[in-house]
């Protein structure tokens, strides 16, 4: 009799190894399945936006960097535009100075975030290029404005867990901040310093060339405010948009393009130190 | 108020958003505590797998220990998410393309194969003490037969079967595991630093020798808190593993060094500025001096001179510790050294570790003690010991 029970016992042991190694097994088939899914969904989850088709655009961006002043109205209006905070420390766009001084084959390279600029800024929101160096013999200096280049190939999108940050079909990458958790795997995958944790939101943030305006006919707010037109800003489909005719006249360069990322922001009149 | 955000002080050039480091102190125990699973889990996969009788003393407290530091792994992760209450949203929605989407089901599957081996082995015990005792202790115990009280021969039998199997297919899930955090790190273009393909093994590698090493560590002072003799045969066999892997982490790392200054590619300056600068005390000075030269050549020198007794205890003992120190530094000067040296391969920053908040050293020193503390429990409710003098 006891034997018999230590058999029934053995059974039923082996049985719920038994449903375990199913339960195992059944989950190793769903996670296959639903490894399919997310890429499929991001497409299928388009944005609604009415009158707005993304498949009808190719948007791009252009710089030319020979034009840029470095007055950082780009940068100001960004902020104001798309809520980013206001400290020295969050960008979603910036501009580099590059200065070669006379007998000096180092080029200084500065920012928004310098400590020198913070000063001369005076205030969050507001920034300011120091006149740094006002009593130095400059040979060569040139402004560079910087964001997110939207890639073809974004290595950002690559790491995502989760596909909160995914490439849309007119060629724009963005966030879901609903979606996003918050690991900051994308920040590091980014060669370009495009991204940063939004410490307000709790969520990363970037540059969205504006897409709440560039789906409505308008240009993103820091090709708005430009003064001297050194951001350009388009649709490659329509062959007279100005980044097509800027494309068309200008023999343009991207940034590390050995990054394989294969950036859309293209730029005109940038220097070797430049990455 | 907590502070938002630290902006880390630069030299040279950095882009504006680098001064942010994304990646704190609790992204550096994360290596560490996975590291300490697969390093302990090799130890008793060489009694349990391989049939290395010498490290039966500690295969059982091998296994116990794994479990405990995997139990802690999530939470240095989970206490870093900007958005905590979306941490299980990887395994749910996983985006396949990501090296961390598969973090969730690799240690998932690690925990359920931990605590599955662990049950196995466990299981005359647990099912003597469901017998024996009463109240919340004997409720406890009952519940963890899982309804199985069968201890015939031929379920003993069967059940050596599963921890076989389980150890078996633990060595490629631990190594796996770990490797794979090397990979979140080696695969990552952006950072000179970090890219390459040595990084996984060098990540296996320095886990191994810290499982080891912490085994060493957590043995001896199990003898001493149960009073009874250390297994010099055992402790010995222990010197050698660790001794062994050590010399193949620090060829690894040594390589991959090697390789990063001599392939010299764009911010090679910055890199070497840093090396040489920064880097003396926390990569030089101790993890490769302090914790690695000196073990090993202490850990050479005893077996060299076939030292027995006490001092081989001692030697080892120390050894372990200093291993321990070792692999804790190497896993900072990768995961912050690498945010360290910027992107744009023209300037340096200067991360700060705060006292006292989320992500801080008080955090870190918790996660890095609780392992510890659960092990302490452990141990009292399922007796890990297989010497016999534990046995009497």
């Amino acid at each position: 009799m006891e034997h018999k029970t230590e058999d029934l016992e053995g059974i039923g042991r082996r049985h719920f190894l038994r449903l375990f190694g199913g339960a195992l097994g059944g989950g190793g088939i769903a996670l296959a399945a639903t490894a399919l899914l997310p890429e499929a969904a991001a497409v299928a989850d388009k944005p609604e936006i009415p009158g707005y088709d993304w498949n009808q655009h190719r948007w791009s961006f252009g710089v030319d960097a020979t034009k840029c002043i470095g007055c950082l109205r780009c940068v100001e209006a960004c902020k104001v535009e798309n809520n980013v905070p206001k400290d020295p420390h969050h960008f979603r766009t910036w501009v580099e100075r590059y200065v070669t001084l006379e007998g000096d084959e180092k080029t200084h390279i500065d920012s928004q975030h310098d400590p020198v600029n913070i000063e001369a800024a005076g205030a969050d929101g507001k920034y300011r290029f120091a006149n740094r160096y006002k009593d130095a013999k400059v040979d060569k200096a040139f402004f560079v404005p910087k964001l997110c280049n939207h890639c073809t190939h974004p290595a950002c999108v690559q790491v995502c867990p989760v596909g909160a940050t995914y490439k849309t079909e007119d060629g724009a990458v963005l966030i879901d901040h609903t979606m996003c958790i918050g690991c900051q795997y994308c920040v590091q995958a980014c060669p370009y310093g495009a991204r940063f944790f939004n410490e307000e939101i709790q969520a990363t943030d970037k540059c969205t060339w504006c897409y709440h305006r560039i789906t409505k006919g308008l240009n993103p707010a820091c090709v708005e405010v430009c003064p001297v037109s050194a951001r350009v800003f388009g649709d490659r489909n329509d062959k007279q948009s100005p980044i097509s005719i800027f494309l068309r006249n200008n023999r343009v360069s991207v940034l590390r393009p050995e990054s394989g990322n294969a950036p859309n922001v293209f730029y005109v009149g940038i220097d070797k130190e430049v990455s | 108020m907590e502070t938002l955000f630290h902006a880390a002080p630069f030299t040279g050039y950095v882009y504006p958003n680098e001064t942010v480091v994304p990646w704190t102190v609790l992204i550096a125990i994360y290596p560490y505590l996975t590291g300490l699973v697969a390093g302990a889990f090799t130890m008793s996969s060489l009694y349990q797998v391989f049939g290395m009788q010498r490290f039966k003393p500690v295969a059982h407290f091998a296994m116990l220990t794994s479990l405990c530091c995997m139990l802690i792994v999530p939470l240095p992760l989970l206490l870093h998410l900007g958005q905590p209450t979306r941490a299980l949203n990887p395994m749910i929605t996983p985006h396949v393309t990501s090296a961390f989407a598969v973090f969730g089901y690799a240690a998932g599957f690690y925990v359920v194969l931990l605590l599955l081996e662990n049950w196995f082995v466990f299981r005359p015990h647990i099912v003597a003490q469901a017998q024996q005792r009463t109240g919340p202790l004997g409720w406890f115990y009952r519940i963890l037969t899982l309804g199985s009280y069968d201890l015939s021969e031929k379920a003993m039998r069967y059940d050596k079967k599963w921890i076989f199997a389980l150890a078996i297919i633990g060595i490629p899930g631990a190594h796996g595991l770990h490797g794979y955090v090397g990979f979140v790190f080696g695969s990552l273009k952006s950072r000179e630093w970090w890219s390459s393909d040595l990084m996984p093994p060098i990540f296996l590698f320095s886990a191994i020798i810290s499982g080891v090493a912490l085994l060493i560590v957590l043995y001896a002072i199990s003898c001493r808190l149960r009073k009874i003799p250390v297994d010099l045969d055992c402790m010995k066999g222990m010197a050698y593993t660790l001794w062994g892997f050590m010399l193949f982490a620090l060829l690894l790392e040594a390589v991959e060094f090697a390789s990063l200054v001599y392939r010299g590619r764009e911010g090679i300056e910055v890199i070497l500025e840093y090396v040489r600068g920064p880097l003396i005390i926390p990569f030089w000075t101790v993890q490769i001096g302090i914790c690695s030269i000196i073990p090993v050549s202490w850990l050479t020198f005893m077996i060299w001179k076939g030292t027995k007794g006490n001092a081989l205890i001692a030697g080892t003992v120390v050894s372990a510790l200093l291993v321990l120190a070792g692999v804790l530094m190497m896993r900072w000067n990768v995961v912050i050294g690498g945010q360290e040296i910027a992107k744009t391969g023209k300037g340096l920053l200067t991360y700060h570790m705060p006292f006292f908040e989320r992500e801080s050293a008080v955090t870190a020193a918790v996660l890095l003690i609780a392992p510890f503390v659960l092990l302490s429990a452990a141990v009292r409710l399922l007796p890990p010991w297989n010497d016999s003098e534990a046995h009497p």
